[in-house]
């Protein structure tokens, strides 16, 4: 049995109109310990409540979520969760939000000791110097380190990330994932991670699994694909990549095209092939050609990838 | 440019209302001119600390034994408004309990509860603060309710995924996001609570603003009662913006979302 176990998870929101909709319906998944796995789909496809489900914040309606063999009732022990909001309380400076954390996190230790806990880690994200501003005073990128530094400082065996990128600008947002592949890779055991993305890029530079999610209402998710590159990836490498292709094509191609077509793919992924359906193949014509261009153009300046089909642009700065 | 308008603006203001005042007094008989006023008055002004009598002191004096009044009525309001407005933000049931009670209790005048207060107290100075207390409460309680029904869901999210206890999530998260609800029902709070103290000092004949003004009116010296009116406006101006300031500066660190 996996480490997370979600079975036939269903939920529905009423509306205060008295409407309701359905958001998830027969959603099913499992996470091995110790992965990372992505859901990705585009925006109000339910991701979100799906993650709130697995974490404890919301009930689901039907269906079961075990963690660890048990079922997972309110927010359990030793997991984090960052989200795209950052969530941090204005009132306390960036050490006072990472320490309520440790606090909690670690009860037993004197404070001197939780103190200098939640000034590691701000340092660990980049933030050793502004350990004592509000969030009022960072921006974006910075407020979404401090979160990563007060998820990642209660050393946590399970970490949900919803679209923790999401919000920022494309350069931050480059450097962060650097930064959160980096932590991740840096703990001492491995931290099974739950991440909600839109962009199949973050997804590919960070996930073991990618799990596409069908567009809402009902939403149910697509057959998960595995990312089978050496680690740690880069963005330039994941372009030239034949695999990385092939799974942004298929995974593309779930959320875009419809289930028919992503079905008859996934087998070709499996065998490492080109897509059969014209559509697709375009596709994946497209990025191969595109990749072929970035190589061609040297290692200096920007690189971008752009199809019509692609969810996300990636503006390729390391050359 | 514009400080000089500042400036000038309400002086023209202040001058107009004068000679509204002046206007007046020269149609009706009994209200002093604001000239008379002042001749009546300058005893009470330039020696505002002077204790003559009872009633006949210093209007600083008198404003100082009004305002230890409100404190301590409106202390004793905002101490029971503002666990109050908590219970009632968190539950809805309570809300639904006791919203109909609130309703009914909240419109009714201090001139009311005043004679329940001596009642039940047998003593004036504690109906006095009974009055006090009971009038100028509910703003503090619906504004804190409001002010906890607005905490953003993202706050109770990071209370949850930190497993924060009841205690650290109502000390660190709740009262910080609810502090610039719970300090603008405290800035109405005491507005209310200044305007209770007039008619409880005029109904229990304590020394103050209040009683000082009820008294002159019994004596005919119908100046000071001019006088006693402008100091009660003064002080609650004054009071009020003092609280306006704090209120200010709360919501300024507040309204950052995290």
């Amino acid at each position: 049995m996996a480490f997370i176990e979600v079975s036939q998870v269903a939920k529905t929101f009423v509306t205060a109109g008295g409407s309701s909709l359905e958001v998830l319906a027969d959603v099913s998944l499992s996470v091995e310990r110790g992965e990372f796995v992505s859901i990705l789909g585009t925006m109000g496809c339910g991701k979100s409540t799906l993650l709130k489900i697995m974490a404890g914040l919301v009930e689901p309606d039907a269906g079961r979520v075990t963690i660890g063999g048990e079922p997972a009732r309110g927010v359990r022990l030793n997991a984090a969760i960052v989200f795209q909001n950052y969530s941090l309380l204005p009132w306390f400076s960036a050490l006072e939000n990472v320490r309520l954390a440790v606090g909690t996190a670690f009860p037993e230790w004197p404070r001197e000791r939780q103190r200098q806990h939640a000034v590691r880690y701000l340092e660990s994200v980049g933030l050793g110097s502004a350990v004592d501003r509000r969030p009022g005073q960072l921006s974006g990128g910075m407020r979404q380190r401090v979160a990563i530094a007060r998820a990642f400082a209660i050393e946590p065996e399970l970490l949900f990330l919803d679209e923790p990128f999401g919000a920022l600008d494309a350069l931050t947002r480059d450097s962060l994932q650097q930064e959160l592949a980096r932590l991740c890779s840096v703990t001492s055991r491995p931290v099974t991670t739950v991440m909600i993305t839109n962009s199949v890029e973050e997804a590919l530079l960070l996930s073991d699994r990618m799990l596409p999610m069908t567009a809402g209402p009902r939403a149910s998710l697509g057959t998960p694909v595995a990312v089978e590159l050496a680690r740690p990836r880069s963005a330039s490498e994941l372009l030239h990549d034949d695999h990385a292709a092939d799974v942004r094509a298929y995974v593309v191609a779930s959320l875009t095209e419809d289930l028919r077509r992503a079905r008859a793919h996934r087998d070709v992924v499996r065998s490492a092939g080109l897509p059969p359906s014209p559509g697709l193949r375009r596709t994946a014509v497209a990025l191969a050609e595109a990749g072929q261009a970035c190589r061609r153009g040297g290692p200096e300046g920007p690189h971008y990838v752009e199809t019509r089909t692609a969810l996300h642009v990636v503006p390729e700065i390391e050359g | 440019m514009k400080r000089a308008l500042n400036l000038v603006l309400p002086s023209v203001g202040v001058l107009l209302a004068i000679i509204v005042w002046w206007g007046v007094s020269t149609i009706v008989n009994d209200l002093p001119s604001p000239l008379k006023t002042w001749e009546e008055s300058k005893l009470y002004i330039l020696k505002p600390l002077e204790k003559r009598g009872e009633m006949d002191q210093g209007i600083a004096l008198l404003a100082y034994y009004s305002l230890m009044r409100v404190a301590r009525g409106f202390l004793l309001g905002i101490a029971i408004g503002t666990p109050l407005g908590f219970l009632l933000g968190m539950s809805r049931t309570l809300t639904r309990t006791f919203d109909p009670v609130m309703q009914v209790l909240r419109p009714i005048s201090p001139l009311a509860w005043l004679p329940l207060g001596l009642i039940i107290f047998q003593k004036s100075e504690p109906a006095a603060l009974f009055a006090i207390a009971v009038c100028s409460m509910w703003p503090t309680v619906i504004n804190t309710m409001a002010g906890v029904r607005a905490i953003p869901q993202d706050y109770w999210n990071v209370a949850k995924v930190l497993r924060l206890s009841p205690f650290t999530t109502f000390a660190k998260v709740v009262v910080p996001a609810t502090l610039p609800y719970m300090f603008t029902g405290f800035r109405l709070s005491l507005g209310i609570a200044w305007l209770v103290i007039v008619a409880s000092e005029m109904l229990t004949g304590t020394p103050g603003v209040g009683g000082f003004l009820w008294q002159e009116y019994n004596s005919l010296i119908y100046a000071h009662i001019l006088l006693a009116i402008l100091t009660i406006g003064v002080v609650g101006f004054v009071l009020d913006r003092l609280m306006g300031l704090v209120e200010t500066r709360l919501s300024t660190v507040n309204r950052v979302t995290g």
